[in-house]
């Protein structure tokens, strides 16, 4: 069966390590949540996958193939990627920017095809972006953007999707759009998703598997339930929360609760 | 809930599938006023060829100038009516300043566009890494060496200012490289500090240059009185297969005007892909300086005016920009050779003095962001 597969990896910039001995397993149809604190290597965990940095030891495999082995285009045919706010060309079209994700698919002599074009025009149904085609990207908000961005990848037609934090900066509609699109989208076409999230409400409730990363290392691994409590959060993220079922799923929800000083201030403005 | 939510939004899907083909139809036609742009142009370059040879101290008729023209095609048979002479000015003298003008003009443009994509910068030109000062500095060179050197009765010069620009570039390359990696901001500050280094030295050069001054002025802001037969064949290879590489690179141009890591996620082999436009933008701006001096301003509106009237697309870009710079910088060249008469005005001179207001014109008509 199809399967990513990180065997002992070491992700870091020059001689500095970020991540060490990372061990992960993610399966097609579902949506592997990475959570942890700012800086824990998150976003270089995505990067790592997608090849813009090579491990410092260990290896990456995708369906059995080591991903140090493949070229770009191979690779951009397997593992799509929806960064964290990309920089995308203002003046370009809608259509062309979905247009990109069928690059990997095109000799340098090839232009696309009908093929390419009918493939695109899907990935803007699916995504809800065919409405605004023809516009060109600095009309559109950042919610149209991020799921413009997902569409792209889609036209890669690949079999592992990476979204490092597809929430950041959207309003609550757009997070719970953009992410009902994501899981939609894994069970429908079987794509493995391995997502970063710094929401840990958004995590449970999307996520069927989370990693929690701490110190450059896996902290904790399983269901949203087994790895979000009160104890591991004060432990990775040093925070004082509370964690209760959600009153309609009972997967964990995580409740701040000012600290003491800033509360009394708070309530001595309102008094 | 969850499970709802997605069953409501499958439902919408299925609705929003109608009218799609008409999308499509509508991205095509974007397409298709493009490649008649890309018809039109060139045969605005046919007609300006024609027009431009027409032009000069000798009036030859339009419908002339089409006739001799036409009569050298294969397998085209037209009855001569016009005096040996006249063929001799159109064919030895007009045709290759013309045709030189036209090649320049295009590789000023292409590999403007190239290097503006490249650095997704909107000030970049063909000379930013430093192309120009190294050429301007190999042909002063090439001006105060003694005596008068020729080799394959080419000047000296052209060689030097060719030697000059590689050179510059190859070094601008070997200070900004970090491992295998070319970041494109430390790439442009090395150039632009190389370039005012040999600027300098070029400046020296100039003002001490004595009774050569003249001839290294008259260089310096660009001419293509000297143009011949034998110069175009020089620059003509370079400018081919350096203008058609390019073309080749469009997509992966377009690709790239996302960020490097965003192309590499979509498969481009972004490090080659910035070498090989790098050394084809650079030769052929090279070659294109070597004759005629430093040309500004051709390789930064062209390719903004295209931008701004046919959209970012490289595809169409790239082409839209090589032709539309040619005919430019032919006209601009009739208009230095007649204005005058028989003095000349340097070309650089015309190319701001016809391009600038024509540029602000553009900007002032679209009112919107190119870039």
């Amino acid at each position: 069966m199809l399967d990513l597969r990180l065997k002992k990896v070491s992700l870091g910039y020059g001689d500095q390590l970020v991540l060490e001995g990372i061990e992960l397993e993610a399966k097609p149809g579902e949506i592997l949540g990475v959570i942890g604190p700012n800086g824990c290597g998150k976003s270089t965990l995505i990067r790592g996958i997608s090849r813009i940095i090579t491990p410092s030891s260990g290896r990456i495999f995708i369906d059995g193939q080591n991903i140090d082995v493949m070229s770009r285009s191979n690779l951009a045919r397997m593992v799509a990627v929806v960064p964290q706010s990309p920089l995308l060309p203002e003046s370009f079209t809608a259509f062309e920017l979905v247009l990109m994700g069928r690059t990997p698919h095109l000799g340098r002599f090839s232009y696309e095809g009908e093929k390419d074009v009918a493939i695109v025009q899907r990935a803007m149904e699916v995504t809800q972006t065919i409405a605004f085609a023809r516009r060109r990207l600095k009309e559109l908000s950042g919610g149209e953007r991020q799921r413009l961005v997902i569409a792209r990848a889609l036209a890669q037609e690949p079999k592992v999707m990476l979204l490092d934090e597809p929430t950041a900066h959207l309003d609550i509609n757009y997070q719970v759009e953009i992410l009902d699109l994501v899981s939609q989208l894994c069970r429908q076409q079987g794509l493995i998703v391995v997502a970063t999230l710094h929401n840990l409400n958004l995590a449970s409730q999307y996520c069927d598997q989370l990693v929690m990363l701490h110190g450059g290392r896996i902290y904790s691994r399983g269901s949203p339930g087994a790895v979000i409590n009160k104890q591991a959060i004060k432990e990775v993220y040093g925070a004082e929360v509370y964690v209760y079922p959600h009153p309609v799923n009972s997967l964990p929800m995580t409740f701040i609760v000012p600290s003491e000083d800033g509360h009394r201030q708070r309530s001595r403005k309102l008094g | 809930m969850a499970k709802e939510n997605i069953a409501r939004k499958s439902a919408a899907l299925e609705l929003s599938h109608v009218s799609a083909g008409k999308k499509v139809l509508l991205y095509h036609l974007g397409w298709r006023n493009r490649l008649y742009a890309i018809a039109g142009l060139g045969l605005l370059l046919v007609l300006v060829i024609v027009l431009a040879s027409a032009i000069g101290s000798t009036h030859i008729s339009l419908s002339t100038v089409g006739s001799m023209l036409l009569a050298r095609l294969p397998f085209v048979e037209i009855p001569t009516a016009w005096v040996g002479s006249l063929e001799i000015i159109i064919f030895d003298i007009r045709l290759p300043r013309v045709m030189l003008a036209g090649l320049v003009g295009a590789a000023l443009a292409v590999a403007g566009a190239t290097y503006q994509g490249l650095f997704r910068n909107p000030l970049a030109d063909p000379y930013l890494i430093g192309v120009a000062q190294g050429a301007a500095l190999g042909a002063v060179i090439g001006f105060l060496l003694p005596g008068n050197w020729h080799i394959a009765s080419f000047g000296f010069i052209p060689l030097l200012a060719f030697a000059g620009a590689l050179m510059a570039v190859a070094v601008v390359y070997a200070v900004a490289r970090v491992g295998k990696t070319l970041p494109m901001t430390t790439l442009i500050l090395a150039g632009v500090a190389l370039g005012a280094f040999l600027a300098s030295i070029t400046s020296y050069l100039v003002i001490t240059s004595g009774e050569k001054l003249h001839g290294i002025v008259t260089w310096l802001l660009g001419s293509f009185s000297l143009a011949r037969w034998g110069e175009v064949m020089v620059v003509l290879p370079y400018v081919l297969v350096g203008t058609v590489v390019i073309w080749f690179y469009a997509r992966p141009l377009n690709v790239m005007q996302l960020d490097e890591e965003q192309a590499q996620q979509l498969g481009i082999n972004v490090e080659r892909v910035k070498l090989i436009l790098l050394a084809a933008a650079t030769l052929i701006t090279a070659a294109a300086v070597c004759f005629c001096g430093t040309i500004g301003f051709v390789g930064i509106i062209i390719p903004h005016a295209v931008r701004l009237i046919w959209g970012p697309d490289h595809r169409f870009l790239l082409p839209l920009s090589t032709l539309a710079g040619a005919s430019f910088l032919i006209l601009a060249d009739a208009v230095a050779r007649t204005v005058m008469a028989p003095a000349e005005i340097p070309i650089g001179v015309i190319t701001a003095f016809l391009g600038a207001p024509f540029f602000l014109f553009l900007l002032r008509q679209k009112r919107r962001a190119i870039f």
